[in-house]
C-alpha cells in the first residue's frame, strides 16, 4: 500500500513537465539561430512565437519580433509564463517542496542550474550566443535527465515523474509538427515539397534531436507525409508521441498493478483510446486530406483531458463539476 | 600566547580581556584546544579563507539557505558561517548535558503542574497570576495527560559564558525550537573542508540527530501503536526555516506534510496520498500554536488542520511540541526556574540562570532601581524583545524613562546584569578577532531526554556586537563536543 502524498505526486509530475518544457525550448532556439532560415537567409523569428502559440501575447507588447526580442522574451523574461526562466523557476519551487523526496543530487543540481540561468543579463541573451547557451541550457536538462534515472529512487514517484515528462514531450512533439503545418503556406515559398520545404522539415526534425533517427528510419527524402508519420507514430523514436503514449500507459498500468491505484484504470482506458489514433496508416492518410492540424488539437486536447483527470484521480482533484466549489 | 609563528593563522589574535573559548581566560590557551589551534595556526589565514570562500559557495550550491520572497523573486540567503569551530571539553560538556536534562524535566513537570493539580502555583512557588494572565497559557489544556508525561519533546536552552568562563542559562526555548540543521549541516561542511584539522580527535558526531528524534516521537505515539506514522508538519516553502524542516524529515525518512495534506476525521489525524487516506500517529510540528488549529486558536490560519488539536486532546495522535508550551519559557517564568527545579525535583540547579531580578518583589526593584545604568531590563509581556533597556549603552533620558516604566509597573519586569559574552577566533576581514557567541544544545524527549553533543554556536560577527541572532548579522559555527581531554 502506498503512502505518496497526493501533493507530492503532483509536485514531482510538474517536476518532470517544466524541466521537459525547458529542454524543448532551448532545442527550438538553437535549431531556429542555426537553421531556420527563409529563401533570402533571413532568420523568421516569429515561428517559435507560433510553435508556442504565444504570437498574439508577444505582439501585444508593441516589440517586433525580432532575435533579441525573441530570444530576450523566452530566455530571460519573468514577467513571460512561457520563458526558461519561468519554467525553469518553477521545476526547482516543485524541487524545492520535494527536497524531502528527491535525492540531494537532484535537488543540488536543479539548484545550481537554476541559479545560472538567473543571473543571465541581456548582454547574455544575444544572438551570436544563442548556440553555446542553449547547449548550457540543454546540458542542464540531460544532466537533470541522468541524475533522475541514477538517484531518483524507483517506487511510485518514480511512476508520476516518468508520466509528467512523456506528457509533456508528447505535446511538445505535437505542438512542433502543428507550427510547421501552420507555417507551411506562409513560411516557405509556395513550393510544398521544395527544398524550402525540405529544409523547414529537416530543422524541424533537428529541434526534436530526430534528424539522424528519421534518416536510420528513412534513409533518403524527406516528405512531409514520413516526417510527421515519424514524429507521431514512431515506436522507437524517444521523442515521438506514440513512444511517449505508450510510457504513460507503461507507468499507469504500473501504478494500478505493483502499487494497487485501481484508479489508473480509467486513465488507461484514455490513454488506449489516444494510442488507437496513432497508427503509420492513419496519420498519413491525415496528412493527405489536410486534417493534421486538426488531429493535433484534438491530441493536445485529449493530453489536457488525461491530465486533469490525473489531478482527480491522485492529486486530490475535485471531481470535474466542483472546481469552481 | 603560546604559538609564536611568524606566518601563523593567530599571529596578533588578542581576546582584549574577555573570555576566549580557545585561549580562556588569560590568552594562554584551553589545553582541550590545543591541538585545534595548533593545526588551525599552521594552516595560515590564506588556506582558512579559501577554505571559508569554498564553504559558502557549497551552501549556497546546496540550497542550505533561507528564502527571502519579495514580489516575484525569492532569495536565497546562506546563514553566514564561519569556519572556525569552537570547542568544547568534555568536562564543560558533562555539566551541560546533565544541567539541560534536568531543565527538561523540570519544564514537562512545571507543564503537567499548570495543566493538571497546580500546585506550584497554590503554593507560590510561581505567582498565579503570571501563568494563568500569560497569552501563552491554553486553559483548554488542562487535565491533558501526553504520553511519558513529555510536553517538550525537542527544547532548547540558550546558553552564555560570562566572564568566569561559566555556562549560565540565558532563555528556554520550548515551543518551537529552531536551527539543529545548522549544526548537522556545518558538520558536514567542515569535515569535507578541514578534515585535517579534525584527524584523530574525538569529535562526538551529531549526524544521528534525526534517527534519536524519531526513535523518540515513536516512544510517545498513542498508546496501542505499534508502529507509528510520523509526520513533520510545516508552513511550507514560504517558511524561512522550510531547509530545516527539509533536512528533518529527509534526516528522519518521514513525510513533510503541509496543513492542506492532512485532514482530521472521526478524531484522527489523515494524510492525503495517492492511494486515499492514511492515518498519522505522530506530528511534529512546526507550526505555533496560534496558527496549528483554526477551530481552536485563530480562526483565520490557513496554515493549520481543523481539529488536530481536538484529536490531540482524545489522545489519538501526539502532537510534539505538545500544546500550551510556551507558558514555561516566558521570560518571567524563566526567572522563577531555580525556585522551580527545587520544589519539583528537590535538587539544586546544576546551570544556574543568568542572575536575575524579579522586580515584582520589592528587594529585587530596590536593587533595578539602584543599578539601573549597569542593567538589562527587560518586560516580560507576551511580546518579547520589545522595550529592552541596556543600562550601559542607554541615553540618561532612557533610563529616566525606564525608571518611570519599572515604578508605575514593577511586575512587569525583570532585570539582568550586562553579561560579558565569552568570544571565540572569528574569520574576518582583518585576520582572526574575537566575536561573542552564545551557545544552544539541543535535548530530544520522548521516554527519556536525550541532548544532541554539539549545539548551534551563534556568533556575533559585527565587532564588538553582542546580539547573535541571524536577523541582525549573526552567523553560526561548528561546535565540536571532545569525547575525552586530549593530550
Amino acid at each position: 500500500m502506498t503512502a505518496l502524498l497526493a501533493r507530492w505526486a503532483e509536485c514531482v509530475f510538474w517536476l518532470a513537465r517544466y524541466v521537459e518544457r525547458v529542454e524543448n525550448l532551448a532545442r527550438i532556439l538553437e535549431v531556429q539561430e542555426t537553421f531556420a532560415r527563409d529563401s533570402r537567409g533571413r532568420h523568421d523569428w516569429g515561428m517559435v512565437l507560433a510553435i508556442n502559440a504565444d504570437t498574439g501575447r508577444f505582439l501585444a507588447r508593441g516589440t517586433p519580433p525580432t532575435a533579441e526580442s525573441v530570444l530576450r522574451f523566452y530566455v530571460i523574461d519573468r514577467d513571460n509564463p512561457t520563458s526558461i526562466w519561468s519554467a525553469l523557476h518553477a521545476a526547482r519551487e516543485n524541487a524545492r517542496a520535494l527536497r524531502p523526496l528527491i535525492s540531494t543530487e537532484m535537488w543540488i543540481q536543479l539548484n545550481v542550474f537554476h541559479n545560472r540561468i538567473a543571473a543571465l543579463g541581456p548582454a547574455d541573451v544575444v544572438e551570436e550566443r544563442v548556440a553555446r547557451l542553449c547547449a548550457m541550457i540543454k546540458e542542464g536538462c540531460d544532466t537533470h535527465a541522468g541524475i533522475t534515472a541514477g538517484t531518483f529512487y524507483r517506487d511510485e514517484a518514480a511512476c508520476f515523474y516518468q508520466l509528467g515528462a512523456a506528457i509533456e514531450c508528447a505535446d511538445q512533439t505535437t505542438r512542433l509538427l502543428d507550427a510547421k503545418l501552420l507555417g507551411m503556406p506562409q513560411g516557405g515559398d509556395g513550393d510544398p515539397g521544395g527544398a524550402a520545404d525540405a529544409a523547414y522539415w529537416t530543422a524541424l526534425l533537428r529541434s526534436a534531436a530526430g534528424y539522424q533517427a528519421f534518416r536510420r528510419r528513412h534513409p533518403r527524402g524527406m516528405v512531409a507525409e514520413q516526417v510527421a508519420a515519424f514524429l507521431i507514430s514512431d515506436p522507437c523514436f524517444p521523442r515521438s508521441v506514440a513512444c511517449n503514449i505508450g510510457i504513460v500507459a507503461e507507468q499507469l498500468e504500473r501504478l494500478r498493478r505493483h502499487y494497487g491505484l485501481r484508479q489508473a484504470a480509467a486513465a488507461l482506458e484514455r490513454v488506449e483510446a489516444i494510442e488507437d489514433t496513432l497508427e503509420v496508416r492513419k496519420v498519413r492518410a491525415l496528412m493527405a486530406t489536410g486534417g493534421m492540424h486538426r488531429f493535433n488539437d484534438h491530441l493536445q486536447a485529449s493530453l489536457i483531458d488525461l491530465t486533469r483527470l490525473l489531478g482527480r484521480s491522485f492529486f486530490g482533484h475535485p471531481p470535474s463539476g466542483a472546481d469552481a466549489a | 600566547m603560546a604559538e609564536e609563528r611568524p606566518d601563523g593563522a593567530f599571529r596578533g589574535y588578542d581576546p582584549r580581556g574577555w573570555f576566549c573559548e580557545m585561549f580562556g581566560h588569560d590568552g594562554e590557551g584551553l589545553a582541550h584546544t590545543r591541538p585545534v589551534r595548533e593545526r588551525l595556526d599552521r594552516l595560515g589565514l590564506e588556506a582558512l579563507r579559501q577554505r571559508a570562500r569554498d564553504a559558502e559557495i557549497e551552501l549556497y550550491d546546496q540550497g542550505i539557505t533561507f528564502t527571502v520572497y519579495s514580489d516575484r523573486n525569492a532569495i536565497d540567503r546562506i546563514l553566514p558561517f564561519d569556519v572556525i569551530p569552537r570547542v568544547i571539553g568534555p568536562s564543560d560538556w558533562d555539566l551541560i548535558e546533565r544541567g539541560v536534562i534536568q531543565r527538561v524535566r523540570a519544564l514537562n513537570l512545571f507543564l503537567a503542574d499548570v495543566y493538571g493539580p497546580q500546585r506550584t502555583l497554590a503554593e507560590g512557588v510561581v505567582p498565579a497570576e503570571l501563568v494563568l494572565s500569560n497569552a501563552n497559557f491554553r486553559p483548554a489544556m488542562r487535565g491533558m495527560l501526553p504520553p511519558a508525561g513529555t510536553w517538550i519533546h525537542v527544547d532548547g536552552t540558550d546558553l552564555v559564558r560570562g566572564a568566569d568562563g561559566r555556562f549560565r542559562v540565558l532563555e528556554d526555548n520550548a515551543r518551537t525550537p529552531s536551527g539543529v540543521s545548522y549544526v548537522v549541516e556545518n558538520r558536514h561542511l567542515i569535515q569535507r573542508s578541514f578534515s585535517d584539522v579534525m584527524r584523530d580527535l574525538p569529535i562526538r558526531p551529531v549526524s544521528d540527530y534525526g534517527r534519536r528524534l524519531h526513535e523518540a516521537l515513536c516512544e510517545v505515539a498513542p498508546p496501542g501503536v505499534l508502529d507509528p506514522k510520523v509526520v513533520l508538519l510545516s508552513p511550507g516553502v514560504f517558511n524561512s526555516a522550510y531547509f530545516e524542516h527539509v533536512f528533518l524529515a529527509r534526516e528522519m525518512g518521514v513525510p513533510l506534510v503541509e496543513g492542506r495534506d492532512l485532514l482530521v476525521e472521526d478524531d484522527r489525524v489523515w494524510m492525503r496520498t495517492v492511494a486515499g487516506p492514511v492515518a498519522v500517529d505522530v506530528v511534529y510540528r512546526r507550526i505555533d500554536d496560534d496558527f496549528l488549529d483554526p477551530t481552536c486558536f485563530r480562526p483565520d490560519s490557513l496554515l493549520g488542520v481543523p481539529g488536530i488539536v481536538e484529536a490531540w486532546r482524545r489522545g489519538r495522535v501526539t502532537l510534539a511540541n505538545a500544546v500550551g508550551t510556551g507558558v514555561c519559557d516566558d521570560k518571567a517564568v524563566y526567572a522563577y526556574l531555580p525556585r522551580l527545579i527545587r520544589f519539583l525535583l528537590a535538587e539544586e540547579p546544576i546551570l544556574d540562570n543568568v542572575e536575575t531580578w524579579i522586580c515584582r518583589e520589592p528587594q529585587a526593584l530596590a536593587h533595578t532601581l539602584d543599578h539601573l545604568s549597569e542593567m538589562v531590563v527587560k518586560p516580560v509581556g507576551a511580546s518579547g524583545g520589545y522595550g529592552i533597556c541596556i543600562g550601559p549603552r542607554a541615553s540618561r533620558a532612557e533610563l529616566e524613562a525606564c525608571r518611570a516604566a519599572l515604578l508605575a509597573d514593577p511586575a512587569n519586569y525583570i532585570a539582568q546584569p550586562m553579561v560579558a559574552l565569552s568570544v571565540s577566533p572569528t574569520l574576518t576581514e582583518a585576520g582572526l578577532e574575537p566575536r561573542h557567541v552564545d551557545l544552544r544544545p539541543y535535548a530530544v524527549t520522548g521516554k527519556s531526554t536525550w541532548v544532541l553533543p554539539g549545539g548551534l554556536t551563534r556568533v556575533a560577527l559585527q565587532k564588538g556586537s553582542l546580539v547573535v541572532n541571524s536577523s541582525q548579522g549573526g552567523g553560526s559555527k561548528d561546535t565540536w563536543v571532545l569525547a575525552e581531554e586530549v593530550a
